[in-house]
């Protein structure tokens, strides 16, 4: 019995890390989309952003939610998402990048889709049933993401010369946040030892297969992965642009602390 | 609380409390409400959203507890329940011919294995005209659980509820 406690208490501390780093990617991301609204190129593609920014924003919810249950010391997901400073997040630095065109957007969300389609689909069978139950729910979503994303790589990489060296670019610009997809620390050893969660290694070869093929698809050249490749965000490491994000997201929450609506 | 009030009448309360986005709909027959518990002299409403980030959750949720209220249960609590994600399965035959009704072509199919087929592949009957003459304008609608259609044969947009 005292066994059995003694290793709740070990996995409880990295179980909120990770439920905090899938939460903070979303809210991140989620927040970036959001800018879109009111400026997409077309109403149809306004809608399909914001509600991606909705579907995202949903989950970081969720998943923070429970963070601060698993972490056991009151905070709500609004403490976790409005008073935190950017060294507390725990998001890729890709889910940061600033929005750029329109297709630095699609790029950017066909590369992070894709990774978590793969990802929740191991996740939606966590022995935890609350993380299974968001995993399951957030999966359906996010394969609506890579479809949307995958059609636009397609039809920016296949369209006119300019619309395929713009989005060849993006992904180039892109390409050195890729590798942190697949970061882990003890955070992962802990859990993967403990059996819940999966080994990102093993997701990197149907990652890339799936990337590599939407990229011929669509005409356009795989980036050298033989290049310098950022990483950090799991632990607190984030660049400037994060910083005017926050201050954005956070502002008004912070000046009004108390207030209820 | 009233007396002789049992989950099923509790339940029954609920189903006149209707969607805000699609007020045809009521919350227990689009699947949001899970489980209505009575625990001692307390009502334990248990709902869960159709897709994570849906606004109308909020709303959903003030409108429940109203409706509590109002049927004499102030003793209550509304949870929301993510252990099972919400699926379009559990809107029933009647539900799906209301929201024809009400100019929304409904899902199309049920699940196998979790699993739908792709929008790109389906073929949507328009909820006006009942042709099949429809393309797929995009995957995304005016809320994150529909797409957006037009018919061919009315020349009209429409909106179709996703299978999720
Ligand atoms: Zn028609």
């Amino acid at each position: 019995m005292q066994h059995l406690e003694h290793s709740k208490a070990d996995t409880s501390k990295p179980f909120f890390e990770y439920l905090l780093r899938l939460g903070d990617d979303r809210l991140i991301l989620g927040h970036r989309m959001s800018e879109w609204c009111g400026y997409g190129p077309q109403l149809e593609e306004d809608l399909a952003m914001a509600n991606i920014a909705l579907d995202l924003i949903g989950q970081a919810k969720a998943l923070l939610e429970y963070a601060g249950e698993v972490e056991g010391e009151g905070r709500s997901e609004d403490d976790l998402a409005y008073f935190r400073d950017d060294i507390d997040f725990r998001n890729l630095q890709l889910a940061e990048q600033p929005n750029g065109d329109f297709g630095f957007t699609i790029a950017r969300q066909f590369l992070f889709s894709t990774f978590n389609e793969l990802l929740l689909e191991r996740l939606q069978d966590h022995p935890d049933r609350q993380l299974a139950g968001i995993a399951s729910k957030s999966l359906k979503e996010t394969r609506y993401h890579v479809r949307h994303s995958r059609d636009w790589v397609l039809r920016l990489g296949d369209g006119t010369d300019e619309s395929n060296q713009r989005i060849q670019q993006a992904f180039d610009d892109l390409w050195m946040y890729t590798a942190e997809l697949f970061y882990m620390d003890e955070v992962d050893e802990i859990l993967i030892k403990d059996g819940k969660v999966p080994d990102l290694k093993e997701l990197q070869p149907e990652w890339n297969e799936r990337v590599n093929q939407t990229l011929k698809e669509a005409t356009l050249q795989r980036p050298d992965d033989d290049q310098y490749m950022a990483t950090g965000g799991r632990v607190g490491f984030h660049q400037e642009e994060l910083g005017y994000l926050l201050m954005e997201m956070q502002f008004l929450r912070r000046s009004h602390p108390e207030a209820e609506w | 609380m009233p007396a002789a009030s049992t989950e099923t009448t509790i339940l029954d309360y609920l189903k006149e409390v209707e969607d805000p986005e699609i007020p045809v709909l009521n919350v227990v027959e689009m699947g949001i409400v899970r489980s209505v518990e009575l625990e001692e002299d307390r009502v334990v409403v248990r709902i869960t959203p159709t897709y994570s980030g849906c606004p109308a959750m909020n709303a959903i949720e003030q409108a429940i507890r109203l409706k509590l209220v109002e049927k004499g249960f102030t003793n209550h609590q509304v949870r929301t329940d993510y252990t099972h994600a919400w699926t379009s399965d559990w809107i029933t035959d009647e539900a799906r011919e209301k929201l024809r009704n009400y100019g929304i072509a409904p899902p199309d199919e049920r699940s196998i294995e979790g699993r739908f087929t792709e929008l790109d592949e389906k073929v949507i009957a328009c909820p006006y005209c009942n042709s099949i003459e429809t393309r797929l304008e995009s995957k995304f609608g005016s809320t994150a659980c529909k797409a957006q259609f037009f018919c061919e044969g009315c020349r009209q947009p429409f909106e179709h509820f996703k299978c999720i």
